[in-house]
């Protein structure tokens, strides 16, 4: 009986090594995740593409993921256990893996990482990420024209330059059309915390606020909105189903065709270590169907959008007026240029808040 | 026919040492029925799990810089929960060590300073752990405050104090406004033992700590003292034993540890300050100091047995894809199980064959 066994197990083990090598000839691709996959939110989106790209390539690589992996000492283990497992691509999908990517990227100069919304590269390491802030001007129009109080709720996560910016762009414009607008803005200091985001959307629509904005993951703002019949606009991912009648449009992360294009230049021997800051020219990310507003409303956002894909309208054209009351430099020629966007560190006129840590 | 738990008459030494036998044995049974119902091959699974990662030497320096933090903490709390003083709150003097110890490194950036760095951020790093691990004992030894909720409260506070600190003041001025502090210099990181490696120093320093806590319980009065009074406080009390003086000790020396391993983490596998250093390794060890007994080697040997059920669950991930939810389920099962079989210590099962007379009568 125990002799059996020891030679099923010995002939598993073969069986394994035997698979093992028949995927060798595959390009071992990997995933590191913060969150679990679940349903929606920031790791879905990511999961989303990651199964686009094993749709479209499939017989040429094979993926691996690690979820659930925080922000912490255990990123750079996780990340370096892939390369181990012969990943030769990875992609480390949350800006607090950004330095222990760049570890393991100086440890391994054959692998090559790919490093979602940071600003450090390598030879080997690119970054990647998407101009949020073209869809939050989008969400600004709208909120201004479905406002009745004038007042916006937003929900921040960390006052972080990638927020800021959405915070900018959706005040700028509102103000186009309403010059009064008025926004209230509540840090959660989290990317999720359902409890957190919802007690933040009571606390807004007690203010006053009828458009709830967010820059969390979860769909708690979205049902509070729902409950109290205000608007609201969805985070990441889909979430009119927590909202059928508040959401008026969501930000959907689409990494899928960026991933398919690395992996095919991986394939091909041409990748390149690059900075990709890609819009909605280039499908980085796309907006959720116009819904819950009236017609006219509906056609401006879309004529917004349209403008914006064919770079005739940018959210941050100059003169951009600080708190103070002084133009910002306007480095971009007509608009603020890039490096001005990805560092924002100030509100713009309008806002009556402050900035934390300034 | 019913079958009771009936308690023993001494505790059972022979169940003492073999349980943690029993409890693994029984674990690896129930996840091969697990990893069957999944559909994956148990063999695999379980050789992913336990062997792959001791084969090779990279595993195992991980295994090592997962245990660090988990034995030091479980180390100190150990001191506390023998003599029966609650220190729940690691995690907070954890983070209080880091953020003194990262203010030195914090001030020195990029002056050139000497040598004199790094033991200075480890010192300051313990003595702040240990005066935080001071507000709930003396809470408790002066107004009968529970330490439990105290210093469990206390964690919070640590927590958005650090925050604070790398969203304010500190932040890494050429970070783009993110939550952290600029990578510490060179003369502020824990030295690597290995060329290339990540096994740090840190390592060294863990060992020789649950050696002087062997010997501080083993062999010394203090040591002695710690476990009657946890023991058999009456006993202690007419014995002459201070049991207030202790909880103020061990709250003390647990701290420092607590606040040691966090600077070590800091200046070690992380390299700079930021939120979420730990993946709550304060409360993490609570489980290591129990589940090695509140004894200093079977801390050890626990720390290293769950950092290996870590390291593997990635390992069994990647080469099995299975998810992460069960490398969880994994380890919830072994506590039960630990604990499940620890009852037998102290309890033993019978067969209870009721009168039936008696059975009518009540019935």
């Amino acid at each position: 009986m125990r002799k059996s066994l020891l030679a099923l197990a010995a002939g598993l083990l073969i069986a394994g090594s035997v698979s093992a090598a028949s995927a060798a000839d595959k390009l071992k691709v990997g995933f590191i995740y913060l969150g679990p996959i679940g349903d929606l939110g920031w790791t879905y989106q990511h999961d989303l593409a990651r199964q686009a790209l094993v749709k479209e390539l499939g017989d040429k690589i094979e993926t691996t993921y690690l979820e659930n992996v925080p922000e912490g000492p255990d990123a750079e283990r996780a990340i370096e256990q892939l390369v181990r497992a012969g990943n030769k691509l990875i992609f480390t999908t949350s800006f607090g893996y950004m330095d222990p990517t760049l570890k393991v990227a100086k440890k391994y100069p054959n692998v090559h990482f790919e490093h979602s919304t940071g600003y450090k590269r390598d030879k080997n390491m690119s970054t990647y990420s998407a101009k949020w802030y073209q869809g939050r001007y989008i969400q600004g129009l709208i909120a201004a024209k479905m406002s009745k109080s004038g007042v916006l709720g937003y929900i921040g996560s960390f006052p972080i330059p990638e927020v800021v910016s959405g915070i900018n762009a959706t005040v700028l414009a509102a103000q186009t059309i309403n010059p009064n607008i008025k926004v209230k803005i509540i840090w959660a200091n989290t990317w999720f915390d359902p409890g957190k985001e919802a007690d933040a959307a009571k606390a807004l629509i007690d203010q006053g606020a009828d458009v709830i904005m967010q820059h969390t993951d979860s769909p708690a703002a979205m049902q509070i909105a729902s409950e109290r019949g205000k608007f609201a606009f969805g985070q990441d991912s889909e979430m009119i189903k927590f909202g059928p009648k508040t959401q008026l449009t969501s930000i959907l992360d689409t990494w899928g065709p960026y991933y398919i294009a690395r992996v095919k230049a991986e394939l091909d021997g041409t990748w390149k270590s690059e900075d990709t800051w890609g819009g909605l020219d280039s499908h980085m990310f796309a907006m959720a169907p116009y819904t819950n507003m009236p017609d006219d409303v509906k056609k401006m956002a879309e004529d917004a959008q349209a403008a914006i894909t064919a770079g005739k309208l940018h959210p941050f054209k100059c003169p951009v007026v600080g708190q103070d009351g002084k133009p910002v430099e306007c480095k971009g020629g007509a608009n603020l240029d890039d490096g001005q966007i990805l560092g924002m560190n100030f509100y713009v006129k309008g806002i009556d808040d402050k900035l934390p840590g300034k | 026919m019913q079958l009771v738990l009936e308690k023993r008459a001494e505790r059972s030494n022979t169940i003492a040492l073999i349980s943690p036998l029993i409890a693994i044995g029984l674990t690896i049974v129930t996840m091969v029925i697990l990893f069957a119902i999944l559909g994956k091959n148990p063999l695999l699974a379980l050789h992913a799990y336990f062997i792959a990662p001791l084969t090779d030497g990279y595993s195992l320096q991980e295994i090592a810089v997962k245990a660090t933090p988990l034995v030091m903490i479980a180390i100190g709390l150990s001191l506390c929960y023998l003599a029966n003083a609650w220190n729940i709150g690691a995690e907070g003097q954890f983070l209080i060590g880091a953020v003194a110890g990262s203010w030195v490194a914090v001030k020195t950036q990029g002056t050139d300073a000497g040598a004199w760095v790094l033991p200075v951020m480890l010192v300051l790093a313990a003595v702040a752990g240990a005066l935080y691990a001071l507000i709930p004992a003396i809470c408790k030894v002066k107004f009968g405050a529970s330490e439990i909720l105290t210093s469990l409260m206390l964690v919070y506070v640590a927590d958005l104090f650090l925050d604070y600190l790398v969203r304010g003041p500190w932040r890494d001025p050429h970070g783009f406004n993110f939550p952290t502090t600029a990578e510490f210099d060179p003369v502020a990181t824990v030295p690597l033992l290995i060329e290339g490696g990540r096994l740090h120093l840190g390592s060294i320093i863990a060992l020789l700590v649950v050696a002087a806590v062997a010997i501080l319980l083993g062999r010394t009065i203090k040591g002695f003292e710690i476990r009657v009074v946890g023991a058999a406080p009456r006993a202690a009390r007419f014995g002459g034993f201070n049991s207030n003086q202790l909880i103020i000790l061990t709250f003390a020396v647990s701290g420092a540890l607590a606040g040691l391993a966090g600077i070590i983490e800091v200046a070690g596998p992380v390299g700079h300050l930021q939120p979420g250093i730990s993946p709550g390794y304060g409360f993490t060890a609570i489980i290591v100091a129990f589940l090695g007994r509140l004894n200093p080697l079977g801390i050890l040997i626990a720390g290293l047995f769950l950092a290996l059920t870590f390291i593997g669950g990635e390992q069994a991930q990647i080469a099995m894809k299975i998810p992460l939810d069960v490398t969880k389920v994994f380890q919830g099962i072994l506590l039960f199980y630990v604990l499940a079989c620890d009852s037998l210590i102290l309890y033993r099962f019978k067969l209870v064959f009721p009168n039936r007379q008696v059975a009518r009568g009540t019935g």
